[in-house]
């Protein structure tokens, strides 16, 4: 087992920092003492930066020989006790999907980063992108819920880092960090706070080993604990048996590992509502975009325009509440994204509104006077 | 299964899994008299075993802790759960399919590192839960479900194949060897780094009753005959040789 961590190798106060460089330090600051991954533009930053700092906190780091290696060696780590982590990019990402499964089925913490770049494909490996929103919820086949997050800055890559353990060790759920190439590569001051809230593994000594109460979350022992564990990715009994067979096993399995999730979606849920109160127009976005988009309803407002922003810091569960709530005087929704609308699909679904989506997939940004003049185009 | 060996099956668990023929029974064996003989404390053995009928070979049978994970994967997984505890001793018991055609990539990385994991590869020659689909095992000229003609393409060594990756325990016996392989699991389990022992275990329902071995007596009897020590090969005309199987320790 690697050794305890020596408290002075954390990092304290302010930094000028990548986004990347910020998201290894959070990991660090969670408690992760695990890495397993593969290089891909644009997030190897956080594997060169986790491959020293482990090493200096006592760690453990790996390269794999590829991202599936990568995935399943976080999977294997988690349940020897580590908080384990790999990062990615979208091609990645692809290849780690099935064992993303494996790991929200059997009820495993990790963290995935997707520093998501322009896809499909092998696309444009240094350009940004945001087109794995809908992988990251239904990437893997069946039924399952995973957590997935979305940056907007550098300390975000930091602070969401630190929330993506946080809510993988509370929930027992893979959880994902969306970041993209804008956000990975962004420089800014990140501050790193004295102290850091962290959430530990529950432990239990006899404890059954997958929850028998719907939206129960049990605690988990670790291998080489004396508990004798059985872990399969095949349909199991609360004790972890294979149930290869057996319907109901199967039906309250699938129920159980997504009620996790979704009846708590309350407590894991966020989002940041700006110039809201009075708003007619409401843009609705996520990472880099959501970045751009408050600058251009600030400069918006300025010119008396009633527009307010919707930013999503939790993309999964999808914040269906906060869509819902997007009515009275919201007569239009905005939804700028690199992609070819995959979050407008689902404000959609809960959004009575009238919705109206921007899409860009060149491999760059969203520039303000894009959304800008979406937003005169309809008043 | 032996009533003696039974303090180390997961109470509760009353047969195997198994076809009546099948080899993996002999294998499970051979691996809990090896902990046996060498008192290996079951509170410290992780098994992780892939996809397939040897991977149950552990899992969930094993009164250890057992982790039966996705086609292909297990020695990433194993890799992973060794390297943040290396007070485990983990052993990696799955089928030739699993190890070395889905997982052929895991496998080579695994033994060019030399981390310490213990492969048992239950070598069937076939992919037997499936239905009996041709394997990169499969010696050429055999019928399966893939290859009705019989299998146009040449077997992997799998030794040969995991020693020039670098392992540094390689052994090849099959189940028709019980002693031998007992005292090559001890020998793997001593072993500090990547130790490999393919054991050669009749399918009689998926490969048998394809290739004319119809009878599980009569798959047993073929594999005694074929399975060979290196000297015993020495004076062997190329035509003999070709259908002997060499066992024995190639690295140790």
């Amino acid at each position: 087992m690697p050794s305890s961590s020596n408290k002075t190798f954390f990092l304290r106060g302010m930094h000028y920092l990548s986004g990347n460089d910020a998201s290894a330090e959070g990991a660090i600051a969670a408690g992760c003492r695990f890495y397993a991954g593969y290089p891909i533009t644009p997030s190897s930053e956080i594997m060169e930066r986790m491959s020293t700092r482990l090493r200096e906190v006592g760690g453990v780091f790996i390269q794999m020989e590829d991202e599936i290696a990568s995935i399943s060696a976080v999977i294997g780590a988690s349940w020897a006790g580590a908080k384990a982590m790999t990062a990615t990019s979208g091609p990645g990402f692809s290849l780690m999907q099935e064992a993303i499964g494996y790991a929200a089925f059997t009820e495993t913490p990790c963290v995935i980063i997707d520093v998501q770049r322009a896809g499909p494909c092998t696309g444009q490996a240094t350009r940004v992108g945001s087109g794995d929103i809908m992988q990251a919820k239904w990437g893997s086949h069946g039924d399952y819920q995973v957590i997935a997050l979305s940056p907007w800055s550098a300390q975000d890559m930091y602070d969401l880092t630190i929330q993506a353990f946080n809510l993988s060790e509370g929930y027992r759920v893979p959880v994902m960090l969306m970041a993209d190439e804008a956000v990975g590569h962004l420089k800014e001051n990140v501050f790193a706070g004295a102290k850091v809230e962290v959430w530990n593994r529950k432990k239990q000594k006899g404890s059954i080993l997958f929850g028998v109460e719907e939206g129960d979350v049990s605690p988990m022992p670790s291998f080489g604990e004396g508990q004798k564990l059985s872990i399969t990715g095949s349909t199991h009994n609360e004790f972890g048996i294979r149930k290869t067979d057996d319907p109901e096993a199967h039906a309250k399995l699938v129920d159980r590992i997504n009620n996790k999730v979704l009846k708590n979606r309350c407590k894991i849920i966020e989002t940041q509502d700006y110039f809201l109160e009075d708003a007619e127009i409401a843009v609705v976005a996520y990472g880099f975009t959501s970045r751009t988009s408050l600058y251009v309803v600030k400069r918006l407002r300025k010119e008396g325009i009633k527009v307010g922003l919707v930013r999503l810091k939790t993309l999964w569960p999808f914040p269906e509440e906060a869509m819902r709530g997007l009515r009275g005087g919201v007569k239009k929704v905005i939804i700028p994204e690199m992609n070819k609308g995959q979050v407008a699909g689902e404000v959609r679904k809960y959004c009575s509104c009238d919705v109206i989506p921007i899409s860009q997939t060149n491999g760059e940004i969203i520039r303000p006077e894009t959304i800008l003049e979406a937003v005169k185009r309809i008043i | 299964m032996v009533r003696a060996m039974e303090k180390y099956l997961r109470p509760g668990i009353k047969s195997t899994p198994f076809c009546p023929g099948c080899g993996h029974g002999i294998i499970m064996n051979a691996i809990l008299r090896a902990i046996d003989e060498l008192k290996m404390d079951m509170n410290k053995m992780l098994f992780v075993s892939g996809i397939g009928c040897a991977a149950w070979i552990p899992s969930p049978h094993f009164n250890g802790d057992t982790l039966h994970t996705l086609h292909g994967r297990a020695l990433a997984f194993a890799t992973g759960a060794k390297l943040y505890n290396p007070n485990l001793c983990v052993m990696v018991v799955s089928g030739d399919g699993d190890l070395s055609s889905i997982g052929g990539n895991h496998l080579i990385h695994a033994a060019r590192r030399d981390i310490d994991l213990k492969v048992i590869c239950a070598n069937n020659m076939i992919y037997g839960m499936t239905g009996g689909q041709a394997a990169s095992t499969t010696p050429k000229g055999s019928k399966t479900s893939t290859t009705e003609e019989g299998n146009p393409y040449p077997p992997f060594d799998l030794c040969k194949l995991v020693a020039a990756a670098g392992a540094t325990y390689v052994a090849r016996y099959s189940v028709t060897q019980p002693v031998s392989l007992i005292r090559s699991i001890k020998k793997a389990l001593l072993h500090m780094g990547f130790s490999f022992i393919e054991v050669l275990s009749p399918c009689p329902t998926q490969f048998g009753r394809r290739n004319r071995l119809d009878r599980p007596e009569e798959m047993i009897r073929e594999l005694k005959r074929r399975c060979i020590l290196e000297e015993e090969a020495e004076g062997l005309t190329e035509e003999e040789l070709s259908e002997m199987i060499i066992t024995g320790e190639f690295l140790s």
